[in-house]
């Protein structure tokens, strides 16, 4: 039997975080938007709650939780702001579950605990300069001399990567050659304040401007040759199933954006009048709502069967990449109807709509593009590869 | 410490609130109900005092059946176990009755510390069953608490209300209400939504718990509603244009008021 409702714990741990969204997050988020400030005070609360380690274990200081627990959590957040959203989304996605489901015994012993508990962040050092899409294409090298690893490159976009709170950067580099000749990957642990690593001034974006993100300079960075993650070569691999799994992170949090515009217009269209009546009787404003729950609702599904597959252990990656892309339309989609329902007020960087404007546009470019989606569609659907 | 908690499940502020037509109970099922803000932070304090100096917090509360989901929030807090009197014979129970039905349901559990509450609910409004309650158990009470501390067998509370503030200290067990600037409660986590699902709860019936049914519902009422209607909506405002006379009428405004 099909069933798409929530169980009962996720509905708790729903309701649980929508109240922190509404009470916290909402009344303080718009002046850190606007300040490009990252929100300590709520990242805090956020750990306190222990969404950062809602998929991992107990042993290692997490909640016990699944990666659905994670996928719930952020969309109630992006319901009322990405940029929370996205510091978990990546704290986890990409910071915690690389060494979860990678990292050997004394590498989860020593990280785990503090990056579940939320005392510190970690990034994922994977996209460059020259290139995100084509990660195959890395270019930063890491060569193994004597017990050290040393690191040569730039990485780019990197989320987390800048706090008082980051703690290690995982970064993927080229540690040699395969037999075919093709860049052998690897993907190694990187503390931050490692000497040799800079971190560039932090990014001016077009949104998600609560969120910490910068250009990582390496440069003859050293780190102990058991900071390797997992083994030397499975780099490519590792970070595809980081991806995949991220895509349906992501996918929540661009469910919760499309919801949150829906919320948003459902208050304002009761509250603002035009020739003599509410916008909200309007047949015009009605469809626009209609057609953006759909989008939302739909979007949701989409996730909670790429959720539930992951679950259960089986293929997932044609369902994620459905997901990633139906809920990204539906952010930027929702974004756009609901700026427009909110008129003038809508452009105005004061309301949550204009700021989820802004920030619904990444959605169809990070952890894979739109078209990087389509392809991975077309490629499970048997369509040849170029 | 062995701490109860007296939790209440209210509609939610955010939703509109009834009366029923019939006996001007409230009306339960027209608004969602959640468990009463100020109950979380009783909860909170309990906790705190809990991690501080040991024991068990329980969660204690009066209600029918689907009271049983603001119970599940204060065990996802963190409180250890839960006390639900449910009965239907409880219905339209007022304050005097709650805090004898209350003050019964204590008297079966062992060795009590302390109670807290919050100081009152966001339904009812009356302020006033911790003050019975602690009456009624022959306890001191310690109402309006803006901030506790507990050594030893002593609490202290600074009590604060529109006359002031006071610091107020008694011997255990005592009963504590608290006020909204106690605290910030905790969210639940999920490790903590989870856990919630495996702590006790005893439902108590009125015989359970040896109540006199006599002395509880509306027919044990010392109070009766004999009319209730909803609030009048609210009246457009008075516009005054500026003609170079604002100040004054803003004056004639605020005098006809005896605001000035």
């Amino acid at each position: 039997m099909v069933d798409y409702r929530l169980n009962d714990e996720h509905e708790q741990l729903r309701l649980s975080v929508r109240s922190f969204a509404t009470k916290e997050v909402a009344p303080v988020i718009g002046d850190y938007y606007e300040r490009e400030e990252f929100p300590y005070p709520l990242v805090s609360g956020m750990a306190r709650m222990g969404l950062f380690g809602l998929p991992v274990a107990e042993e290692y200081g997490g909640m016990g939780g699944d990666y659905l627990a994670l996928c719930v959590a952020l969309e109630e957040l992006a319901r009322v702001d990405s940029s929370v959203a996205v510091t978990l989304e990546a704290g986890v996605s990409l910071g915690v579950m690389p060494i979860y489901r990678f990292g050997d015994q004394r590498q989860r012993e020593r990280w785990l605990p503090g990056l579940a508990s939320g005392e510190m962040l970690g990034a994922f050092g994977l996209t460059e300069p020259g290139g995100g899409s084509d990660a195959g294409a890395t270019r930063t090298t890491a060569e193994l001399r004597g017990s050290e690893w040393v690191i040569n490159g730039s990485k780019a976009f990197i989320t987390n990567s800048g706090t008082d709170m980051t703690g290690l950067i995982t970064v993927t580099a080229v540690t040699g050659t395969k037999p075919d000749g093709g860049n052998e990957i690897s993907t190694i642990i990187v503390p931050a304040g490692t000497p040799g690593l800079t971190v560039a001034p932090k990014y001016s974006k077009v949104g998600w401007n609560a969120s910490d993100t910068h250009e990582l300079a390496f440069d003859d960075c050293r780190v102990p040759a058991e900071n390797l993650l997992g083994e030397r070569g499975r780099g490519y691999a590792q970070f595809l199933a980081t991806l995949t799994e991220g895509r349906v992170a992501i996918a929540a949090l661009g469910v919760g954006l499309a919801q949150g515009c829906v919320d948003e217009c459902l208050r304002y269209v009761d509250e603002r009048s035009a020739f003599g009546r509410k916008i909200g009787e309007n047949q015009a404003i009605q469809f626009k709502l209609a057609d953006m729950e759909l989008r939302a609702h739909t979007a949701r599904l989409a996730y909670y069967d790429a959720a539930d597959r992951m679950l259960r252990g089986e293929p997932y990656q044609k369902q994620a990449a459905i997901a990633k892309l139906a809920s990204s339309d539906a952010a930027m989609d929702n974004a756009r109807d609901a700026t427009q329902v909110f008129g003038g007020y809508g452009f105005m960087n004061e309301t949550p709509v204009g700021r989820f404007y802004r920030d619904a546009k990444i959605l169809e470019i990070g952890e894979g593009t739109s078209e990087v989606q389509r392809m991975l569609i077309a490629r499970e659907l048997g369509l040849p590869a170029r | 410490m062995n701490i109860v908690v007296l939790v209440k499940q209210v509609p939610d502020t955010w939703s509109e609130r009834k009366l029923s037509d019939s006996d001007h109970t409230l009306d339960r099922a027209s608004a969602d109900a959640v468990l009463d803000e100020i109950n979380e932070r009783a909860v909170e304090e309990a906790l705190l005092a809990k991690e501080a100096h040991g024991g068990e917090v329980t969660a204690l509360c009066m209600g029918p059946e689907r009271a049983t989901e603001a119970i599940r929030k204060a065990l996802s807090m963190g409180a250890d176990k839960a006390v639900h009197l449910s009965d239907e014979a409880l219905h339209g129970t007022d304050a005097v009755g709650t805090a004898k039905a209350l003050a019964k349901v204590v008297g079966t559990l062992e060795s009590v510390d302390m109670i807290i509450a919050g100081n009152e609910s966001t339904d009812g409004r009356s302020g006033a069953v911790p003050a019975m309650l602690a009456e009624l158990l022959g306890w001191p009470q310690l109402t309006y608490a803006r901030s506790l501390s507990l050594d030893g067998s002593t609490v202290t509370i600074e009590r604060e209300t529109d006359a002031g503030v006071t610091s107020v200290r008694a011997e255990l067990p005592a009963v504590v209400s608290v006020t909204e600037k106690i605290n910030e409660p905790r969210y639940p986590s999920f490790k903590g939504i989870m856990a919630a699902k495996k702590k006790p709860v005893s439902t108590l019936t009125l015989a359970d718990a040896g109540i006199d049914a006599g002395e509880v519902g509306l027919s044990g009422a010392l109070t009766q509603m004999v009319s209730s209607a909803p609030a009048p909506p609210k009246e457009a405002g008075q516009q005054v244009t500026d003609e170079g006379d604002g100040g004054t009428r803003i004056v004639e405004f605020l005098s006809g008021k005896n605001l000035v």
